[in-house]
């Protein structure tokens, strides 16, 4: 049996939002536990004095000074979860410079996470997994070559993908739109062998990752069942040819967006989800369906607009649209109308998220949505850097999952 | 006997000398007992559930983080409940309840709106300081009416 994986919380306030108990029951999901770190009280005083930042919360300052205590090696701690309030000014302020501080001088694996009191156990287990298997499975992520015949699949909440590889090369893909998750999954994996003109037999060992990643693990007897934060950034460093020294990995998804700080192939910081659907590849599908265009599409006609001569800046699915029917009554060109809408994706994203990771290049776009030459644009530009897009960029999950699998090869 | 609500309401030495005076201090230990001891809860460790921040909405809108509302559930009825208030300004690490800089602001604030007879000190720095705080709580207290305790 493995070691439970203990995962130090930073936090303040989820005790008294009612959500202590979800951070907890998702650690245990996932094998691991939550701990507060012990500390003297003089240890507080030094901690946020040495720290530099004269916050008022007496909690955080706590948060600080244990922050101080996990560095030094005070405290001994697998991973760290940094909990605050959402809409605390102060609290995000400290959230971000101990992400910052922990990422910067440990090895820990640290995510930071703003929680209401509808904050859920099933809205942490992404990120609580990601931890465990991060302190967990160093050794798995360090896997640099696929080996043998191995399939990924992807179960998505839009898309489900398969890839089938081979010998370090993919040799199969197979891609349809999520309906019935354990249908769209034989489909995509059928088509998948089917291009690699192999069988089911032929599969040494498969690697799952998604939301339906459990259903399609049991299903198809996976040997690796695995998050999207860690398969990510391995298959997103795996296909840009990074896999030594920093990269940052972004994914925007159908549902929710991942930003991941990765060095030498394992992620060290990483935020997860937006604040609302207006931020995510969803809103894009919705602009394509009112221009009356396929997704596919959308990319190309955006790089013929004119973002900013369109308003449309909204952190709600609701009002972007409202924004994006606006402006189309108004007369305003479909180019402009679908470059605002990229636009305020990646603005969204670069706002709510990207300013919770360390951006350091390259910058590796992927996912369903880099394949949206108006989004990746518009990204580039708010970052001011060159963003790569790999090939294979929106099987990210399904490769990330074949290539990790081929660790479980020998073990069949 | 008057409750007299306690700032910071985690000050047992407040809490001990307002009892000594013959007054039934009102702070932290009341409002949490009370949820640490309710069987039936299983939300550990303060037995709080995400209910208390939207009754919390009574003293701080939605925009105000849920934190500091779960924390004005503990502390508003409390509030609304005394009829005397000690603040202690600039008081030493307080902890626990006390850990939201935002949350303490709003609790001196409903005290000081709530025109209750209040006492506002600053937390003594020097031994002379500390007699003459406890000889200010002394008099507060026993201005209030009531029996003196053996103090």
């Amino acid at each position: 049996m493995t070691e439970r994986v203990r995962i130090a919380q930073l936090s303040c306030g989820p005790e008294y939002s009612g959500v202590q108990k979800e951070i907890a029951e998702a650690a245990g999901m996932v094998d691991a536990e939550v701990f507060f770190p012990d500390i003297m009280l003089d240890d507080v005083r030094r901690g946020f004095e040495e720290f530099g930042l004269d916050v008022r919360s007496p909690d955080l300052k706590l948060a600080i000074a244990r922050a101080k205590a996990l560095v030094e090696g005070r405290i001994d701690a697998d991973a760290v979860f940094i909990a605050t309030c959402f809409r605390c000014a102060e609290a995000a302020i400290v959230r971000n410079e101990l992400r910052r501080y922990i990422h910067e001088n440990s090895d820990l694996p640290v995510v930071s996470y703003s929680f209401t009191e509808r904050t859920t156990a099933g809205t942490l287990l992404t990120r609580m997994e990601a931890l465990t298997t991060i302190a967990r499975r160093r050794a798995l992520l360090a896997r640099e070559e696929q080996e043998g015949i191995t399939l990924g699949i992807d179960s998505g909440s839009s898309t489900t993908k398969a890839v089938v590889m081979k010998d370090n090369e993919i040799v199969g893909t197979g891609w349809l739109p999520t309906t019935e998750v354990l249908k769209s999954a034989a489909g995509v994996v059928d088509l998948a062998l089917e291009e690699a003109g192999l069988r089911m037999t032929d599969i040494q060992a498969i690697g799952t990752t998604g939301y339906g990643r459990y259903l399609i693990g049991k299903q198809f007897d996976a040997q690796l069942v695995q998050e999207e934060l860690t398969v990510n950034s391995k298959g997103a460093v795996y296909l840009a040819d990074s896999q030594h020294g920093p990269a940052t990995v972004i994914d925007i998804g159908g549902m929710d967006n991942k930003a991941i700080s990765v060095q030498d192939g394992i992620p060290g910081t990483f935020t997860m989800g937006g604040i609302c659907a207006g931020a995510s590849g969803r809103f894009l599908e919705m602009t394509a369906k009112r221009l009356g265009i396929d997704i596919t599409e959308l990319g190309p006609l955006a790089m013929k607009g004119m973002g900013d001569r369109v308003p449309m800046n909204s952190y709600c699915i609701v009002f972007g649209t409202q924004s994006l029917v606006n402006a189309l009554a108004e007369g305003s060109a479909r180019e402009d109308v679908a470059a605002a809408a990229c636009h305020s994706v990646a603005e969204q994203v670069f706002e709510q998220q990207l300013q919770e990771v360390d951006i350091k290049e390259p910058v590796i776009m992927v996912g369903g949505t880099s394949l949206i030459q108006g989004l990746v644009h518009a990204m580039g530009q708010l970052l001011q850097t060159e963003i790569v897009v790999p090939h294979h960029s929106q099987f990210i999950g399904a490769v990330g999952s074949a290539l990790l699998a081929s660790g479980y090869i020998r073990e069949k | 006997m008057v409750k007299v609500f306690i700032y910071p309401a985690t000050s047992l030495i407040l809490s001990d000398m307002v009892a000594r005076f013959g007054h039934e201090p009102i702070g932290s230990a009341l409002g949490i007992r009370e949820r640490i001891q309710t069987p039936g809860f299983e939300s550990p460790p303060l037995q709080i559930t995400p209910e208390e921040p939207k009754k919390g909405l009574k003293w701080a809108a939605v925009e105000v983080p849920s934190g500091v509302r779960g924390r004005m559930a503990i502390y508003g009825p409390l509030i609304e409940e005394a009829e005397a208030a000690i603040i202690i300004r600039e008081a030493d690490y307080a902890f626990g309840c006390m850990g939201c800089a935002r949350t303490n602001e709003l609790i001196q604030f409903q005290l000081r709106q709530s025109g209750i007879p209040l006492l506002d000190l600053e937390y003594p720095s020097s031994d002379e300081d500390g007699v003459a705080f406890v000889a200010a709580i002394r008099e507060f207290l026993a201005g209030l009416g009531g029996e003196e305790g053996a103090a």
